[in-house]
């Protein structure tokens, strides 16, 4: 027993180096494609190259002849295996009437998107099987195909050729149709616009794999997946192949990246394991890149109808939305969900009291979509921040001002604002953040250079804009998400086991891709309980290790994973101070629990640290009566509420009049995700976050032809940002803490993304607003720019 | 066909397809599986190694064309740091492994290896680089979760620590 305590390490607040790096750093690590099974045959996969065509038939001999090829399977042949008793899931069917054609794995007799599987190809060789997939030879009919949003809106052709409509739902909300009428007949401003969502890859630098191992004595499957969701993914391979779900185990290993492109059920998941688990045979699939651009799922696409009501002031009284959404040709996991996840966004950080929101899902002869950093967040932060500067440039004040006459509680501290769409803010201080972003950009300096620049005539003018966001993170209360329809909970697992020891064992339902929770989790653990971090070790991402968990998205892990861990860390202490008092013969009541030492109040010199008491708990040989043995408890954290981080973010750009040629050259961002665990990984998710959306802003699009197919599917066309697209960015943060949960944090992950399109398409509009330029195209590439300036026009925007 | 090369100082011959990459032997012939493969078009950088000292996009070299060669990868990076003497932190690393974990450089750490290996030979070449400098000598790798900014400034503190 020492007399000392020690402060504890690596508390909140700590900028702790991440446990996960030296692996990382090393090539220790073991992501997807690194892991081997004997004996295992490589996965390839036939894709239409069709946007919408009948399968005539599909000639497999001359693939079934090539050396090491095991099988090649049409999806003909693979639903008469019976293989599926369900076809591929939708999670979230947000009305009781949606539309959702059945999606088997393999398309059987029509092909409804270019890269729709319509064969398989299994094979003992890596090579072999690329090889083979391309001597299957398939006749196919084509028939006429939707290839953008705007057809498949005006029903052009049929994606679906059994359905006389593109239409697969409709999803209103709208509380207050009077009060938004009554906002509008009254206005003393009124703008439109219509912004396009333009279909983006979410492109993770790790591509999709996976690998099924099959134990045919047993009847189990150990499926490694490179997921986001193994939980998910294990209860839908259950319910989709009929596999039971207690004979499977999923693990995620090392996951590189996700950004929404790994939340998802695949075709291709789902065909590996079912097939592994037919012929007993390990089965592994690696993505090529450019077959995932048209395979696995993408984001945005979408069109929105924007209108906003203001008096004479500059007040916004009402916004009104309608939203066209592309669900591609298929519902994924949460396609239809994704575009409604921002229906409550879009009256923004402001007092606006009416919104009318309504979304009408559309299916096309496309990649399907689903999540993708921010799922339907950005878009909706997009639409608010474009609105509130063309309103400003109406009424003829500052970008700033009107944000400062419409802010929630006029940008002063609030708590429990019920806003229009029927959410309540957790809490939230926008000025603060408001004035550090100014201040930290030299708003007055930036403008007087861009007015010197203008009456100079300059060939490289300066455009400067701005956006504060709020986002909904801590996915989610479940009564919350089962009033959306969405098909599971929102909760998350933690189980804290202190070891005989004195190590710590986190048992955590997140699963991470890059986020680092190994050391957030830790820092919990050493806030809560005053064990050193390096003295935890996280277990997650293996359905055997963690069985409960929903995994992670939708900034959710810290909010709601993290939460659980917080609160199963306390329950320990809790259980711990009773053997601490029994030890010290005291009452309970009377002991104190300090840096993770518990003493007897008023003689501190006798103390025992909770790390001793493990070996207690083990032996259990003199625990209090009725105790039981061990320190471990579980937390399965259900939140109350979403969380609303936010921020002021200022993009400046540089535009080149002569070329179109744009520059992100200064980038600040000031950012509130309440009590902060460990501010380096805060950095970290912003700093990569604002890239993504300036990335939209600028560079990213899936860009298909008039036949539907995508040109730009590899990373020499589709144009990821690289180190010189991006300029240094300038963090700030204010600390707004959550009331949603004990600890006051609120999530970050997707934060960046959702302010930065905003700021950096104001810019380049603010930049280009002497040549009449009121709106432009995302992305705004030199050449939409070159023609908005030669046309003044908005560049194609509208 | 028979290749034989010498990966991190151990020599390693075997038979290959013709046609085999050389990160696709690196990764399934040599066995060592820390370079990764981020694309297939050789834009992302992710399977950079150093083939006599050059850092290489794995990708776009043969292993045959590899024959004789002496490579490094990631896996052998601390190692080459310790016999140059360089080698330093607590974990005993080559400097810009220490100071991509210390600038918190990296997230998944995909991209890492191909990063790392890339970094190190453009120091070589540019021992003081500006900051434009170091941005141009990376631009040939991708990294979708940093945004870059913590590892342009990785580099610039392995620069500044080595000179």
């Amino acid at each position: 027993m020492t007399a000392t305590i020690e402060p504890t390490k690596g508390g909140f607040g700590t900028r702790m180096l991440r446990k996960e790096d030296p692996k990382l750093l090393t090539g220790e690590n073991k992501f997807i494609d690194d892991i081997k099974a004997p004996g295992q045959l490589w996965m390839g996969m036939v894709r239409s190259q069709f946007a919408h065509a009948t399968i005539n038939s599909i000639d497999t001999s001359g693939a079934e002849s090539m050396p090491g090829v095991h099988s090649v399977l049409t999806g003909a042949q693979l639903a008469e295996m019976g293989l599926w008793q369900a076809p591929l899931p939708c999670a979230w069917p947000v009305t009781e009437d949606m539309v959702n054609p059945p999606h088997y794995p393999v398309a059987i007799s029509e092909a409804k998107h270019v890269g729709d599987i319509v064969a398989v190809v299994l094979c003992s060789d890596r090579y072999g099987v690329a090889d083979a997939v391309e001597q299957v030879v398939v006749d196919y009919t084509p028939l006429p195909a939707v290839v953008n949003l705007q057809d498949a809106v005006d029903g052009k052709a049929m994606a679906h050729s059994d359905l006389e409509t593109n239409k697969a739902f409709h999803w209103p909300l709208d509380p207050n149709p009077e009060g938004t009428a009554a906002a509008f007949a009254n206005a003393a401003h009124v703008v439109k616009a219509r912004f396009v969502q333009q279909r983006l890859i979410p492109m993770p630098m790790e591509p999709r794999g996976c690998l099924a191992v099959p134990s045919p004595a047993g009847g189990e499957i150990v499926f490694y997946s490179a997921t986001q969701i193994p939980h998910i993914l294990k209860i839908m391979i259950a319910a989709t192949s009929g596999i039971p779900e207690n004979k499977i185990r999923v693990i995620a290993p090392s996951v590189g990246g996700g950004f929404g492109g790994k939340l998802n059920v695949d075709a291709d998941a789902l065909l590996a394991v079912t097939l592994a688990n037919h012929i007993g045979l390990p089965v592994r699939w690696t993505e090529q890149r450019s077959e995932g651009a048209g395979a696995s799922h993408q984001g945005r696409g979408q069109i929105q109808h924007v209108e906003a009501a203001a008096d004479e002031n500059g007040k916004v009284t009402a916004i009104k939305v309608h939203l066209d959404a592309d669900m591609g040709a298929y519902m994924m996991l949460i396609t239809p969900g994704v575009p409604l996840l921002g229906s409550f966004l879009y009256t923004g950080v402001y007092d606006i009291p009416n919104l009318s929101f309504s979304c009408d899902g559309h299916f096309t002869n496309l990649t399907p979509t689903d999540a993708y950093r921010g799922a339907g967040r950005p878009e909706a932060s997009y639409a608010i921040e474009r609105i509130m500067d063309m309103m400003a440039h109406k009424i003829g004040i500052a970008p700033e001002e009107i944000r400062s006459r419409n802010y929630i509680n006029g940008g002063e501290h609030f708590e429990n604002f019920d806003a229009a769409s029927t959410l309540t803010f957790d809490s939230g201080h926008y000025k603060p953040a408001h004035d550090r972003a100014l201040e930290l950009a030299d708003m007055a300096g930036l403008r007087s250079e861009q007015a010197r620049r203008r009456d100079a005539g300059e060939t490289k003018q300066l455009g400067i804009g701005m956006c504060t966001y709020v986002e909904i993170c801590g996915l989610a209360p479940s009564r919350a998400l089962g009033g959306l329809n969405y098909g599971a909970g929102g909760w998350e697992h933690a189980t804290v086991r202190l070891l005989p020891t004195g190590k710590v064992e986190v048992v955590s339902g997140s699963t991470p891709h890059g986020q680092g929770h190994e050391t957030a989790w830790s820092q919990i653990i050493a806030e809560k309980m005053g064990i050193d971090p390096n003295d935890v070790e996280v277990l997650h991402s293996d359905t055997a290790l963690s069985p409960l968990g929903l995994d992670t998205y939708g900034s959710r892990s810290l909010a709601v994973g993290g939460v659980a861990i917080a609160m199963a860390a306390d329950k320990v202490v809790d259980k711990a101070k009773l053997i601490a008092a029994h030890q010290f013969e005291a009452s309970p009541e009377d002991i104190e629990f300090v840096n993770g030492s518990f003493s007897v109040a008023g003689t501190p010199t006798k103390s025992v640290h909770i790390q001793e008491l493990g070996f207690a708990a083990f032996t259990a040989h003199d625990l209090p009566d009725g105790m039981e043995p061990n320190l471990q408890e579980q937390v399965n954290f259900d939140p109350p509420n979403f969380a609303f981080p936010f921020g002021t973010h200022v993009a400046v750009v540089e535009i080149d009049i002569e070329t179109g040629g744009v520059e992100l050259i200064n980038y600040i961002g000031v950012d509130d995700c309440g009590i902060q665990v460990n501010p380096l990984i805060v950095e970290g998710q912003v700093h990569g976050g604002i890239v993504q959306g300036a990335a939209q802003a600028l560079f990213e699009e899936a860009v298909y032809d008039e036949n539907g197919n995508i040109t730009n599917p590899s990373l020499m066309d589709y144009l990821v940002p690289s180190t010189m697209e991006m300029p240094n960015i300038t963090l700030d943060s204010t600390v707004t803490p959550s009331t949603t949960n004990p600890l006051g944090v609120k999530g970050v992950g997707e934060a960046g993304t959702i302010g930065s399109a905003a700021a950096v398409i104001n810019a380049v509009c603010d930049g280009l607003s002497p040549y009449g330029v009121t709106d432009i195209k995302m992305p705004a590439t030199p050449q939409r720019i070159w023609n908005a300036i030669n046309a003044g026009s908005t560049g194609g925007a509208a | 066909m028979q290749v034989s090369m010498t990966v991190n100082g151990d020599s390693h011959s075997r038979d290959v397809e013709p046609r085999t990459l050389l990160v696709h032997h690196i990764r399934e012939g040599v066995g060592l599986t820390g370079t990764n493969i981020g694309c297939d078009t050789s834009s992302c950088g992710a399977c950079t190694v150093h083939v006599g000292g050059q850092s290489v996009k794995s990708c776009t070299m043969l292993a045959v064309q590899a024959e004789g060669e002496s490579i490094t990868t990631i896996e052998g990076l601390a190692e080459t740091a310790r016999a140059d003497g360089i080698a330093t932190g607590e974990q005993n690393w080559h400097p810009m492994q220490e100071a991509f974990q210390q600038c918190h450089a990296l997230q998944c750490g995909y991209c890492t290896p191909g990063m790392v290996m890339a970094a190190t030979s453009f120091l070589k070449e540019n021992p003081t680089p500006t900051e434009a400098e170091i941005r141009e000598g990376l631009e040939g790798n991708l990294c979708r979760c940093t945004g870059y900014h913590n590892i342009v400034k990785a580099v610039q503190s392995a620069a500044e620590g080595a000179s």
